[in-house]
Parts: structure tokens; C-alpha cells; sequence
């Protein structure tokens, strides 16, 4: 049948079943706005204050799910907004399709009103990137598009469509997800693949030479990162953490790879990672490394990084082995299918002495409790105590972003949302909402920072318009915390432009958004305004007052061995 | 790692997507990644849709390795192929356009380009431009000693290599499939 390219994009969109849109129109994409309204039964759009918002809430929907979010938006200003969402996502190996319009082809490479080059913008920062110039190809590169976001090591992609292929007419004939690869672009992959290497499959002897080591180690340990969430194989790695009998410490994007309060747990490991997993690290004598790309706050030295230990990198994609950190030996493949294949094959361990040692030292910083103000570690226990267990956490970025992971138990993927590799400030809400929207049963908590918060708060006009509501709590020290440690023990306490006293009065704020806000000094209060936020239903602003010189310990500085931890 | 450590020319082949945008692409990614691109030759090959390029790079050992692994990592890229001077051909064709106004010049350029193997393919009363092919190594001989000339002006294609023996770039390791495992996208 012929359709317009502007409902060809949705109908390919309803071949992918995407649900949920986060976008903004604007003057090159109204064509596709225009068509929207004739979906609005099948894929509800939700209009955010600002693009950079709608690429978070798309990342967020995509992390909590683990489907691919969508998002749409228009030239020039449009698609440079999303550009902070876009390498957020690519950083984290989230799946995002970013759609954009750019002017027409009569007007392009005439700098004309809103054109930029947005491919050429995208192209460091996606996993592949396409302009569509010809209204036939539209729906094959859609589809190329989404299968390539969703597979193997996930990641954004970008697609730009001309204007004038919006309003241009072609045939289009519906194609169900699982004949995808015998058409189009697609089928030359596929058949590439076929030609070239069959169909990939993990090699048994790397997973015989893996159990062979398992089994003459004395001393082991696990590292969980990324890909476990991504590839949801937490039950795998749950189970194989039990089974080699090892101290398991999870990175900051490994957060619910394994159940939190799994007794093999050593907490986090690298610039902020306790020191019963920087001690591990440093003493095993094999290194299981599962999803996780030894980014410079794990292996802060990557010379003595674990010096003693034979490194064994399981990874999806083979372009992160050896490339921070030399490896004895890989195995590549998706986590969820390495870990059972070892599960398989892999007897009862038992390191009952290595793990004493281990765990003679402490998985968890011991903060020191506060007198009348409240602590840091007061406010996440008091969070944990009284929200669901299954709660999402989003964060943003900063001293709050490590509290909460040091503090909160995640037990499975998707449960944590935070910007690990690319440190977005202001992709908390954003995230936040679109957790939210995924998962609409959940109650969702957004940890920020004041600074964070800052950057992004105009996204409580979605919160309040579509009624999604998500808690905040802001750990409001009146500064940039994070920058402010670091001066405090790198910079000889030369405070410069940190300090935050300034508004706005973020209770106030949430009122003048037509949410609630309350400011909380003590425990007391504090878990008053929790019971209060999970019974109204509303989003809620939670103030929560803290002492700006509290740090986050323990802490090894940027290249430093890594039990080399610093006198705070 | 130090970036500075034993760096030197290295040749890298590879297969690609002949499509809008792939050689930015991959242009864009030694920039990135921080380096330098000294020779750069494209042409299509016996696939039609199938453009290979010869990248001519300075660099380590290790270094050369994370390139091509980042390169084998992108969607147009087929293979990457490392090549060397021991296991195979390279040639380069230069075309280089010199003053010989007198007729003494002329024989003497002349003379020159003959010991080269190189051809004379224009000529003017003032000029003479000669074509060569050969390895780099010939072409710096080549314009070294025309440069008692007056050189006014050097066009160099950048050098192509191919492997010698049965070996070619499209041989299967169990390295291309690992990497083949993360672009499976069905």
C-alpha cells in the first residue's frame, strides 16, 4: 500500500512494537507530527521540556525494560540537544533509536534555516548512523536501525530523515520483526554472515581452558560489570558466583547483575570501591572479569591492576579485549549464554579460607553517625527501609550517584539507572520518567544531587503533565560535592566555583511545577516526607538537607594502585 | 603502553561498504583514537559495492592492534588486514611534473627516468612530467634526484598493498569471528 514516508516511519515503528515515543517537534519534523495523532491508540508521545530530557527518558525506558526507547526531534537545535543524551546512552551500551529530521533536499548544504550536519555530529558517539534521502529506503533503514541498536554489545542509533522523504509517498508492505533478515539490508547481513562465518557461536574449548583455570585457582574473583546487566544474565552470574565460590565486586554499570545481598558481594571496586573488593583485586590470583571494559575508575593503574592474577576478560564485543587491560585469556560471547555454558561444565568450588580473607575487610563504609543533621548514609537507609524492595533507583551524578550505590542492594537488572561511563549531570530525571513509564507498577527514585538537579529540573512540567510520579530526593549540600572533595583533598581546599549558595528553593520549585516539596533536616522528617510521597502518588520533591563536607570514602585517586586509599 | 615506544609505519587493508558516509567514518576514528592517517588510497574491487582502502599509519605495535580491533567493530567494515613488508607487495604511482626548458635538460631527465623504469607521459617545451610505479622507497629515489631539477609539482597516489602467496584479505581466523559475533544483528 502507498504511504507517506512520515507513516511509514510509524508503521515501522509499530513493526518493532515500540510503545512510547520521548520527543519535541518542531518545523522540519511536522510531517511526522502531523501523522502522529493517527497512531496516538498504539504509540503514546510524550512531549518533555527539552530534547536532552526526552534522550534520557528514552535511555532510562531502555535501561529499565530492555527494550529499545525511541526518540524523536527536529533539526539543527533539535538533534545537537539530544548530542549529551546520545553519547549518555552510547557510553552505557543502552539501546536508543534517535530520529531526526533535516531540511529538505532542496536546502541542504545551504546552511539553511535549523540544518546541520547531525550524521556527521553523531558519528562518534553511535553505534551506527543513517540519513535516509530516499522515501523507498526509509522503512529498510528503520529496521536495519533497531537491529542493530538491539543486538550484540547495544548502543544508539541515529537516523536522519529529509523532509521532503517525510512527505513523499512509497509502497510499503508490512513486514512482521522475524523476517526482518530476509529482507532488505538486513538479508545482505545475514547472508554475509552466512557466507563468511555461519552463524557466530561461542567456542567450547575457550570454556574448557576457563573451567580448567577455575578449577587450579586458589584464589578467585569475579568482577561484575555492564554486560551483565545489559544482557539480563543475572541469574547466570548469580549462579556461577555461588558455584566458583569467589568474592564477586561489581562495578557502578554492574549494579543488579547479581542479587545484592549475595554473600560472595564485595561491593564496588576502583576509585570508590571498598576495600574488601580493592584488596581482592590485588591479591587473587584469577580475575574473572564478566561485561566489563576496565574503564580507568576500575583499573585506576592498569599495570598493577590485579598484578597477581591471571585476567580472564568474558565480553561481547571483541574490541574491549586488551584494550585497557591485558588479558591471559577471553572468551566472547553474550554473558547470559558463557555463564551457563560454564554453569554447565563447572563443579562445586569451595575458597572458604581466601574468602575469610577477603572478607576480614569491610564491604561497606562505615560513616560516622550524624548528631542533629542528617547523614548521607541516614538518608539511604532511611530510603531503603521504606520504599519496595523492587524500587528503580535513577541517580544523576556526583557524590549522591556513589552514596546510593554504595548504600542501596540492587537485585536485578535495570533496577539501578545512572550514568556510569560518560557521567551525564541531569540524567537522573530525565531517567527517572522514563523508568517510570516503563515500568508503570514500580515506585521510581530519582537520587540527585543539587547541582545535578539543576541542570535538568524543567523536566517536572512531564512529571506533573502525564502524572508520572517519581520521588526525588535532592542530597542538597549547597555545592558540587564531588568537584568540591576533590579540591578539598587534591586542590589544597581552594573551593573555586563550587559552592552553591544560590537558588533556586527547590521545595518552592516543585510547588510552582504543581508537585510537592518538603525539606527535611533530620531522620524524622525525612521518613515522614517518604510516607507521605508513596502514599499521594504524585511526584514529590524531597529537600534533603546535608553537611557540605561530607565525602565519599573510601577513595584511591585517579591512576593510583588501587589499595593505595587515601587518608580521609 | 607507552604511545611513544618502537612506532613505525603500518600498513592496514580493509573492506568496506562502498556507501555515503564510510570513509569519514573511518577517517574520524584514527583521529579519535589519535592518530594520523599518512597515506590514504581507496578503489573499488573484483565485489562490486566492496571499496578497499590501504591506511598507512604511524604507530606501536599494541596500538596498531586496538585500531584495527576498533575498526573491525564498525558495521561497513568487512576485514581488516595488517600487512608488512615481509609477507607482502606494495606499489604507489607518482606522477611528477619537472622544468626542462633546453634540450640538454631534457636528455638528462630523460636519462634519469630511463634507469627509474619511469615513463614520460606529457611534455611541453617547458616541462616534462614522468610516471612511475614502484614502492615508496623507489619514489623518494625518484624524486630525490629530480629535485636538482626544478620539481614544480608531485601527485602520489598513496600506496596500495596485497599480499603475497595464496593468503588474501578475506581468509577466516577465529579472531574475525569473534568479532563477527558482536555485529550478529539477527
Amino acid at each position: 500500500m502507498k504511504l507517506t514516508g512520515a507513516e511509514i516511519l510509524m508503521e515501522c515503528l509499530l513493526e518493532q512494537d515500540t510503545e512510547v515515543i520521548f520527543g519535541y517537534p518542531g518545523g522540519t519534523i511536522l510531517n511526522v507530527y502531523d501523522t502522529i495523532v493517527k497512531y496516538r491508540d498504539r504509540i503514546r508521545h510524550y512531549l518533555t521540556a527539552h530534547e536532552q530530557g526526552a534522550s534520557h527518558a528514552a535511555d532510562g525506558y531502555a535501561r529499565s525494560t530492555g527494550k529499545v526507547g525511541v526518540v524523536f526531534s527536529t533539526s539543527g537545535p533539535g538533534a545537537t540537544n539530544l548530542t549529551t543524551g546520545v553519547a549518555t546512552a552510547y557510553m552505557d551500551s543502552s539501546p536508543v533509536v534517535f530520529i531526526s529530521c533535516n531540511v529538505a533536499d532542496n536546502l541542504i548544504g545551504k546552511d539553511s534555516f535549523q540544518e546541520v550536519d547531525s550524521t556527521g555530529i553523531m558519528l562518534p558517539i553511535t553505534k551506527s548512523n543513517f540519513q535516509v534521502t530516499d522515501v523507498n529506503r526509509l522503512a529498510d533503514t528503520v529496521r536495519k536501525a533497531f537491529a542493530i541498536a538491539r543486538s550484540g554489545r547495544p548502543g544508539p542509533v541515529f537516523i536522519d530523515i529529509l523532509k521532503n522523504v517525510t512527505a513523499e509517498t512509497a509502497e510499503y508492505e508490512f513486514i512482521p520483526r522475524k523476517d526482518h533478515k530476509t529482507t532488505g539490508a538486513l538479508q545482505t547481513l545475514y547472508e554475509r554472515n552466512m557466507a563468511d562465518f555461519r552463524i557466530p557461536s561461542i567456542d567450547e574449548e575457550d570454556i574448557d581452558l576457563l573451567v580448567k583455570m577455575i578449577g587450579e585457582s586458589k584464589k578467585p574473583m569475579l568482577i561484575c560489570g555492564g554486560g551483565v546487566v545489559r544482557g539480563r544474565a543475572n541469574e547466570e552470574f548469580d549462579r556461577f558466583a555461588n558455584i566458583v565460590d569467589a568474592p564477586t565486586a561489581i562495578t557502578v554499570m554492574g549494579g543488579g547483575g547479581i542479587a545484592g545481598r549475595n554473600p560472595h558481594v564485595t561491593g564496588m571496586i576502583g576509585m570508590h570501591g571498598s576495600q574488601a573488593s580493592n584488596i581482592a583485586c590485588d591479591n587473587c590470583d584469577l580475575l574473572i572479569a564478566v561485561g566489563c571494559r576496565f574503564s580507568d575508575r576500575v583499573a585506576l593503574d592498569p599495570e598493577s591492576f590485579a598484578s597477581q592474577a591471571k585476567i580472564v576478560h568474558i565480553d561481547i564485543d571483541r574490541s574491549e579485549i586488551n584494550k585497557n587491560v591485558q588479558t591471559d585469556h577471553h572468551i566472547v560471547g553474550d554473558a547470559k549464554e558463557v555463564l551457563r555454558m560454564l554453569n554447565e561444565r563447572l563443579t562445586q568450588q569451595d575458597h572458604t579460607e581466601w574468602k575469610k580473607f577477603v572478607f576480614s575487610h569491610p564491604t561497606e563504609t562505615v560513616y560516622e553517625e550524624g548528631g542533629d543533621t542528617l547523614t548521607p548514609k541516614q538518608v539511604c537507609e532511611t530510603i531503603a527501609r521504606l520504599v519496595p524492595a523492587d524500587t528503580i533507583v535513577s541517580t544523576d551524578v556526583g557524590q549522591h550517584q556513589m552514596w546510593a550505590i554504595q548504600h542501596f542492594h540492587f537485585d536485578y537488572p535495570g533496577q539501578l539507572i545512572t550514568s556510569g561511563g560518560f557521567g551525564t549531570m541531569g540524567f537522573g530525571l530525565g531517567a527517572a520518567i522514563g523508568a517510570k513509564v516503563g515500568n508503570p507498577d514500580k515506585t521510581v527514585i530519582h537520587i540527585a544531587g543539587d547541582g545535578s538537579f539543576r541542570m535538568n529540573c524543567n523536566e517536572l512540567c512531564t512529571e506533573q503533565y502525564y502524572n508520572i510520579p517519581v520521588i526525588t530526593f535532592v542530597f542538597d549540600n549547597g555545592t558540587l560535592g564531588m568537584v568540591r572533595q576533590w579540591q578539598n583533598l587534591i586542590y589544597g581546599k581552594n573551593f573555586s566555583e563550587t559552592t552553591l549558595d544560590r537558588g533556586p528553593d527547590f521545595v518552592k520549585l516543585a510547588e510552582a511545577y504543581g508537585l510537592h516539596g518538603r525539606r527535611v533536616n533530620n531522620q524524622k522528617d525525612l521518613a515522614d516526607a517518604i510516607t507521605d510521597a508513596l502514599e499521594c502518588g504524585e511526584g514529590y520533591v524531597i529537600d534533603c538537607v546535608l553537611d557540605m563536607d561530607e565525602m565519599v570514602r573510601p577513595m584511591v585517586g585517579g591512576g593510583d594502585h588501587i589499595t593505595n586509599f587515601m587518608k580521609i | 603502553m607507552d604511545k611513544m615506544q618502537d612506532i613505525r609505519r603500518q600498513t592496514l587493508a580493509l573492506l568496506v561498504d562502498n556507501e555515503p558516509g564510510v570513509l569519514s567514518q573511518i577517517a574520524r576514528l584514527f583521529s579519535r583514537k589519535g592518530y594520523n592517517i599518512e597515506a590514504f588510497a581507496a578503489g573499488p574491487t573484483e565485489n562490486p559495492g566492496v571499496t578497499r582502502i590501504t591506511i598507512d599509519v604511524l604507530a606501536d605495535e599494541p596500538h596498531t592492534e586496538l585500531l584495527c580491533n576498533q575498526l573491525r567493530k564498525l558495521y561497513p567494515v568487512h576485514s581488516v588486514k595488517r600487512l608488512n613488508t615481509g609477507n607482502s607487495i606494495y606499489r604507489e604511482l607518482m606522477l611528477i611534473k619537472v622544468r626542462a626548458d633546453s634540450s640538454e635538460r631534457r636528455n638528462d631527465v630523460i636519462q634519469l627516468a630511463n634507469i627509474f623504469r619511469a615513463q614520460i607521459i606529457d611534455v611541453s617545451l617547458e616541462t616534462l612530467t614522468l610516471g612511475m610505479t614502484g614502492d615508496a622507497e623507489k619514489m623518494d629515489g625518484l624524486e630525490n634526484i629530480m629535485n636538482e631539477f626544478e620539481v614544480l609539482e608531485i601527485a602520489r597516489t598513496g600506496v596500495v598493498a596485497i599480499e603475497r602467496g595464496k593468503a588474501t584479505i578475506n581468509d577466516k581466523s577465529k579472531e574475525s569471528g569473534e568479532f563477527n559475533y558482536g555485529k550478529n544483528v539477527l
